[in-house]
């Protein structure tokens, strides 16, 4: 009763072809990733040891450890963390949640996207002319922080804008229709739904922040300093600074070296992912609707 | 052309009086120079085909056409003689308002969160008040008894007739001066409609009630007086019992109500 006709079984047939086409892409995707971590560790795995992460640089940094480049890279992502994420957070509920739909709604819009796409190095003179010379904040973390919340603001503000439009609206003319106002309904019923979306953004910002090397090293970040930072007026070694320098900058580094930084840089950009992964997939346990 | 009230509820006091109220969205008029009064107390009916502007009405009442630029509205709303549109502070005017749209919208929060939100905005109650409240405003949506022992589970993800419910027990729990009901049971089962319904011959004696229904028999069980609305022009207002008489002013009203057309 039931028979395959011709079409169906064509349509099969291209169905199965399109799963492989498709299954063999995101195959590729993968790939890169896979071929970077196994040369990392091949590499890298033997310099890593506890004197490497926890002692500083030594013989003109060739030999010793990265300690003040990791407690700096902490630091700068924790700073521009503390800033951009709070600013951007309410600038996208103000857009999302507030902001009539006008022309200059669309064009700040439009702004936001445009300024995500600049390229880093120029967020760097940005950087440099607004908070270092300006602002007078010297070259410090807080300047560094400063630029590199700027240049991640975007990501953050278009994440929590689209988490907060993917509540519906419905939920919203609900507790209008109660009396609750604007701010009542956003804090009791659109945030907590919108969470895991925003962290997502958080996710993004907290990988670009952590890798970027071009907006920090003329605003913060110097070559070398042994002494861990003390405050935000403080500059600081980076992760990603030092592996360009320890790669380029300064002879005499064994081959192993800078494949053992690359190694602890993607291991904090890693770690801090599957923490937040693992954090949001908490909060989005059970469907909500 | 309004019949007269009956003896019961003339005495009442006007609870809401609407002075020649036009909605347009756009250019297209959705309700043209309405005029009529509710009275406290009473139960007051609005059927009418569909497109014929009852949802748009309702909307006008506790000030929801705010949140679209597109829909216009002319004439006066008084709510307890006082303008709705001069009221200062709206979210005081809608938190008196309960209303009920046919979609029905469980919040993503626990069932309990549902009914005790409203009380909360409003603010001032123990927990063990609220425990009171959610408990009345379940029970007299008739929603109490299937979800007593899951009141932390989600609103959100109960069936649809029953999230209908928690959307009636929510606007009780506004405890509101003017309930207003938009086609409520559309996805209530008959049973349990029958049991809303007495609880609304009940509330009558506390609240106002605005009820637009598209069961013309639903009107005529529960209403005191019925409006009958048809493309944005209010035909009819009167007894509701009139209405299925046949003592009905218009013609188009009686082949309403006998489904001749609609
Ligand atoms: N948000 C809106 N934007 C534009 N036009 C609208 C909007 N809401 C309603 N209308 C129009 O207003 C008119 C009346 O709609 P309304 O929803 O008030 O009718 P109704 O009597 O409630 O109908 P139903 O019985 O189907 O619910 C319709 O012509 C409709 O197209
Ligand atoms: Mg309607």
């Amino acid at each position: 009763m039931f028979e395959a006709t011709a079409l169906n079984a064509r349509n099969a047939r291209i169905q199965t072809l399109f799963r492989l086409l498709f299954g063999l892409m995101t195959g590729l995707l993968i790939l890169p990733v896979l071929i970077i971590l196994t040369t990392l560790i091949h590499e890298g795995g033997s310099v890593i040891s506890y004197d490497f992460l926890f002692t500083s640089p030594t013989d003109g940094m060739t030999a010793g450890g990265i300690f003040p480049a990791l407690i700096g890279t902490i630091w700068l992502v924790a700073v521009a963390l503390i800033i951009s994420v709070p600013l951007g957070v309410a600038a996208a509920i103000y857009l999302s949640e507030y902001a009539p739909e006008n022309w200059l709604t669309r064009a700040i819009n439009l702004a936001i996207i445009n300024l995500a796409g600049v390229p880093s190095i120029v967020h760097a003179l940005f950087g440099v002319g607004a908070f270092v010379l300006f602002l007078n904040f010297g070259t410090s973390i807080l300047a560094a922080s400063l630029t590199l919340a700027v240049m991640t603001l975007p990501v953050v503000i278009v994440a929590t804008r689209e988490s907060l439009q993917a509540v519906p609206l419905a939920f919203r003319e609900a507790c209008w229709n109660m009396g609750a106002t604007r701010w009542q309904t956003i804090r009791r019923v659109v945030l907590p739904n919108a969470v895991s979306g925003i962290l997502t953004g958080v996710i993004l910002e907290v990988s670009r922040t952590t890798g970027e090397t071009a907006p920090i090293m003329f605003t913060g970040a110097v070559f070398f300093t042994p002494f861990l930072p003390q405050g935000v007026f403080d500059q600081t070694m980076a992760m990603s600074l030092h592996l360009f320098v320890v790669s380029t900058q300064v002879p005499g580094v064994p081959e192993q070296l800078p494949y053992g930084v690359a190694l602890v840089l993607i291991g904090m950009v890693l770690t801090m992912n599957s923490l937040s992964i693992a954090f949001r997939m908490h909060l989005r346990g059970r469907k909500k609707w | 052309m309004v019949t007269p009230p009956s003896p019961e509820t003339r005495q009442s006091k006007v609870k809401l009086a609407v002075e020649g109220l036009t909605i347009r969205y756009g250019s297209e008029s959705a309700l043209r120079d309405v005029s009529l009064q509710i009275y406290e107390h009473e139960i007051f009916g609005v059927i009418g085909p569909a497109n014929s502007g009852k949802t748009s009405f309702l909307k006008t009442i506790n000030r929801m056409d705010v949140f679209n630029p597109n829909m216009h509205v002319e004439g006066t709303i008084l709510f307890d003689g006082r303008d709705v549109r001069r009221w200062r502070n709206v979210y005081a005017l809608r938190s008196r308002i309960g209303v009920v749209f046919p979609l029905p919208v469980g919040l993503p929060l626990s069932i309990y969160d549902n009914v005790a939100l409203a009380p909360r905005l409003r603010g001032g109650q123990s927990s063990a008040d609220l425990d009171v409240i959610v408990e009345r405003c379940l029970t007299r949506a008739a929603l109490w008894d299937e979800v007593k022992d899951r009141l932390d589970a989600l609103g959100s993800l109960l069936s649809g007739g029953q999230q209908q419910r928690l959307t009636i027990a929510r606007a009780l729990s506004q405890d509101p001066d003017l309930l207003m009901l938009d086609e409520f049971s559309i996805a209530v089962d008959p049973v349990t409609t029958m049991r809303i319904e007495d609880v609304l011959k009940e509330l009558r004696n506390e609240i106002t009630i605005i009820l637009v229904t598209n069961l013309v028999q639903q009107a005529r069980r529960l209403a005191d007086r019925t409006a009958f609305f048809l493309q944005g022009e209010c035909v009819e207002i009167g007894a509701t019992e009139d209405l299925f008489t046949g003592a009905v002013q218009d013609p188009r009203t009686r082949d309403y109500v006998e489904g001749k057309f609609g």
